[in-house]
C-alpha cells in the first residue's frame, strides 16, 4: 500500500468507460494498448477489450459484474454502506468527506466496491467487486467491510466466494483504519477455508499493495486478466531502493504466473466460464458446497454448464 | 552523522552543563549545592515542556531515533536464554527478522522481531529492518512451531515497511504477508505484539496479528510514511510533519482508535534516554497479558482475535 500509492500519479484512471447505459452511440476510444481507435459498440461487444491488441480497459464494478455474473442473478446486499471520517482527515488541497462527494458524483457509488449474491454458472456465489475508478478502488472501511461481510454471507449461506480487485492498495485518507482491513478480511478468510468453501481471486488492473497484501492473495484460485498490474511495492520505488531498471513486463500478470504467484491468466471474454468451470470442480466435490458430513442448502440446477466449459453461456452473445 | 535530534539540544546542553558544573564543584572542593538543584529544577521543567508538547512528526523522529533499543536490546533486556533459529526453510534467512526461543521468568516464549542496525554495515545486513518474503516466512514457521509445543509468541514491531526490492517482488512479499495475516488470525497459542519503534504498514502488520497490542508512547503505526503519504496527497515528500499530523499515527492517537490496547511509557525523553527502563516496562506489560491470555482456552482465544479485528473499521450503515 504505502509504497505503491507513491505510483498513483501513473496509475490514474484512463479513457474512462462509462456504465454501458450512459454510452452515448458512435464515439470512438483510443486503445491504450495499440492506438487503435476503437469504436464504442466493437469495445462493448469485447467487454473492453481491444479486438487487435487485446489490451484491457478498466472498467467499473457494475460493468464487470455483467462480464461475470448470470444475467439477471445479481442482488446487491450492503449498498447503504458509507464512509465515515475517523481522523477528520485533511491534505493539501481537500477534506476527506469532499474527496468522498467528488468520487460518488464521479461515479454514482458509495464507496469502492460493489457487493451481493449472484449465480456464476448456475453456483451460488458471494461477490465483491472493487472499482478502481472510486479514489483509485482504495480499501477504507467500507471495502474492508463489505469484502468481510462478503465471507460472512459465503460461510451462513454455503457461497463460493468471487472477489474482483482493482486497487491501488489500502486508503490513507483512514489512516491505520484501512491498514486493520487487511487484517479483518484475512482473519475470516482463515474461517472459510476451515469451513471448506471455494474462493476465487480474480485480479484485474491494477491489483496491489495493501489488498494484494491480503485477501487478493489469498485465493484457492487466483485468476488475473492479461498484463493487469500485479505487485506489492511500486516500481518507482523499487527502482529508487535498489539502483537498477526493471526488467520488461515487471509486476505484470505474465511475469507474476512466472515468479508462481497466480494460478491463470484468464482474457475477460473467457472469464465467466472460468469461473463456472472452477466452481463446477469443487461444487461436485462438495456435494453442492456442503459442509463435511453435511447436507447442501442449495438445490442442484438443471441447466449446470458441463465441465469443459464449452457449453457454457457465451458472455459475447448473452449480454 | 547527527544522533541527536534538534528538540533534544536544548535539554542535552542544560544536561551537559549540570554535568561539568558537578564535576567542577567536585575538583574545587566547592559546594554548588544551591546552584545545582536550581538546574536540575530548570532542567526538569524543560523535559516537561518539551515532552509534554511532541508533535506528531517528534513522535516520528523518536520512534526512528538512532539511539532508541531495538528488537535484540528488548530481548535480551526481557528475557533469558535467548536463542535465535534461522532461515525459512525454502530460500533463506532474513537478518531482518530475529526469531528464537527465550525464556520469559522462567517461561518458554517464541520470540519475533524485526531488527534494525547500529551502524551502516549491520544495516546493509538487516536492510534498515525491511524484511524480505523469507523474514515473514521464518516467521511463520516459528510461530506454527510454537503452537505445536504450546509456546506462546511474542513479536517485536519495529520497520520502515516491507522490503521493496525486485527479489521481493519475484518470492511474493504480497502473499507472505497475506498468509501471515490469515494464520496468525488463527493460530492456537496466545500473541501480544509490542510496536517498539516504528509500525510501518503492511511490513509491520504481518507480525503484528494478536490477542493484545501495545505500543511504547513514542512509537508509531501508520498505513503509509508520512512523507509517502505528503508526497502523494501534497505532491511534496517535505511535508511529512502534515502529513504525520493528519494520518494520526502516533500511540495516543492509536489507543483512541480502538486499535490497541494500551500505551506503555517511556521514560521522559524517549526508550534511548533510559532503555533499562523501558525494557522494564515492556517485561511487566508482557506478563501481565501473556498470564491472563494463558487462561482462556485457545478456541475461545482464537475467537476473540477474529473479534478484535472483525469490529475495526468506520463507517455509516442505513443513512437515506
Amino acid at each position: 500500500m504505502s509504497w505503491l500509492k507513491r505510483e498513483r500519479t501513473a496509475i490514474k484512471p484512463r479513457a474512462k468507460p462509462a456504465p454501458r447505459s450512459e454510452v452515448p452511440e458512435g464515439l470512438w476510444t483510443k486503445c491504450d494498448g495499440c492506438g487503435e481507435a476503437l469504436f464504442q459498440t466493437v469495445l462493448e461487444e469485447n467487454l473492453w477489450t481491444c479486438p487487435h491488441c487485446s489490451h484491457h480497459f478498466r472498467v467499473p464494478a457494475r460493468t464487470y459484474l455483467g462480464f461475470l455474473a448470470d444475467p439477471g442473478s445479481f442482488a446487491e446486499r450492503f449498498a447503504d454502506l458509507e464512509a465515515g471520517d475517523p481522523l477528520q482527515f485533511r491534505d493539501a488541497k481537500m477534506k476527506y468527506p469532499d474527496r468522498l462527494r467528488h468520487a460518488q458524483r464521479e461515479t454514482g457509488m458509495k464507496d469502492a466496491a460493489l457487493t451481493g449474491v449472484a449465480t456464476v454458472g448456475g453456483k451460488p456465489v458471494s461477490l465483491t467487486l472493487m472499482d478502481f475508478f472510486f479514489m483509485g478502488g482504495s480499501m477504507g472501511s467500507v471495502v474492508g467491510e463489505k469484502v468481510a461481510r462478503s465471507i460472512e454471507v459465503a460461510l451462513a449461506e454455503r457461497r463460493a466466494l468471487i472477489i474482483v480487485s482493482a486497487t491501488g492498495g489500502a486508503r490513507m485518507q483512514e489512516g491505520i483504519l484501512s491498514l486493520m482491513q487487511m487484517a479483518k478480511t484475512a482473519a475470516l478468510l482463515a474461517r472459510l477455508q476451515d469451513e471448506r468453501l471455494p474462493f476465487l481471486s480474480i485480479l484485474t488492473d491494477p491489483s496491489t499493495a495493501g489488498v494484494l497484501a491480503s485477501y487478493a492473495s489469498l485465493g484457492d484460485v487466483i485468476l488475473a486478466e492479461p498484463k493487469a498490474l500485479v505487485g506489492f511495492a511500486g516500481a518507482r520505488v523499487i527502482r529508487q531502493t535498489i539502483g537498477e531498471d526493471l526488467p520488461e513486463g515487471f509486476q505484470r500478470a505474465e511475469f507474476v504466473l512466472e515468479k508462481g504467484f497466480v494460478d491463470r491468466i484468464v482474457h475477460r471474454k473467457q472469464m465467466r466460464d472460468e469461473a463456472a468451470r472452477l466452481l463446477e470442480f469443487f461444487w461436485r466435490s462438495t456435494r453442492g458446497f456442503a459442509p463435511r458430513g453435511g447436507v447442501s442448502p442449495h438445490t442442484p440446477n438443471p441447466e449446470l454448464p458441463a465441465v469443459d466449459g464449452r457449453t457454457g453461456p457465451d458472455p459475447t452473445t448473452t449480454r | 552523522m547527527t544522533t541527536w535530534l534538534d528538540f533534544e539540544r536544548p535539554v542535552l546542553e542544560l544536561e551537559q552543563k549540570i554535568q561539568e558544573l558537578r564535576l567542577q564543584a567536585a575538583e574545587r572542593g566547592l559546594d554548588a549545592g544551591s546552584e545545582l538543584a536550581d538546574l536540575e529544577q530548570k532542567a526538569e521543567a524543560l523535559r516537561r515542556e518539551i515532552y509534554a508538547g511532541l508533535t506528531a512528526y517528534q513522535r516520528v523522529q523518536l520512534a526512528r531515533h538512532p539511539k532508541r533499543p531495538y528488537a535484540l536490546d528488548y530481548i535480551g533486556a526481557c528475557f533469558t536464554e535467548f536463542t535465535e533459529l534461522h532461515g525459512d526453510r525454502h530460500f533463506a534467512d532474513d537478518p531482518a527478522i530475529v526469531a528464537g526461543l527465550a525464556l520469559l521468568e522462567g517461561q518458554p516464549v517464541m520470540v519475533i522481531g524485526q531488527q534494525k542496525g547500529r551502524d551502516t554495515r549491520e544495516n546493509l545486513l538487516r536492510r534498515f529492518g525491511m524484511p524480505n518474503p523469507e523474514g515473514y516466512r521464518k516467521a511463520l514457521r516459528l510461530m506454527k512451531l510454537a503452537e505445536r509445543f504450546d509456546v506462546p509468541v511474542v513479536t517485536l514491531v519495529d520497520t520502515p515497511g516491507a522490503y521493496p526490492g525486485l527479489g521481493a517482488e519475484e518470492r511474493g512479499q504480497a502473499e507472505a504477508i497475506a498468509v501471515n495475516l490469515r494464520e496468525m488470525a488463527r493460530l492456537g497459542v496466545p500473541i501480544v505484539t509490542v510496536v517498539i519503534g516504528e509500525g510501518g504498514s503492511g511490513g509491520a502488520l504481518a507480525i503484528a496479528i494478536a490477542d493484545v497490542v501495545l505500543m511504547l508512547e513514542n512509537s508509531i503505526y501508520s498505513v503509509i510514511s508520512p512523507e509517502g503519504c505528503a508526497s502523494i496527497l501534497w505532491r511534496d515528500g517535505k511535508k511529512g510533519p502534515q502529513a504525520a499530523e493528519a494520518l494520526k499515527l502516533t500511540a495516543a492517537d492509536l489507543e483512541r482508535l480502538g486499535v490497541v490496547e494500551a500505551l506503555l511509557p517511556e521514560p521522559v525523553g524517549g526508550a534511548h534516554r533510559d532503555p533499562a527502563a523501558a525494557a522494564a516496562a515492556v517485561k511487566d506489560a508482557l506478563l501481565r497479558h501473556l498470564g491472563a491470555l494463558s487462561g482462556v482456552l485457545p478456541a475461545e482465544r482464537v475467537e476473540r482475535r477474529l473479534q478484535r479485528y472483525r469490529r475495526l473499521g468506520v463507517y455509516r450503515e442505513g443513512a437515506a
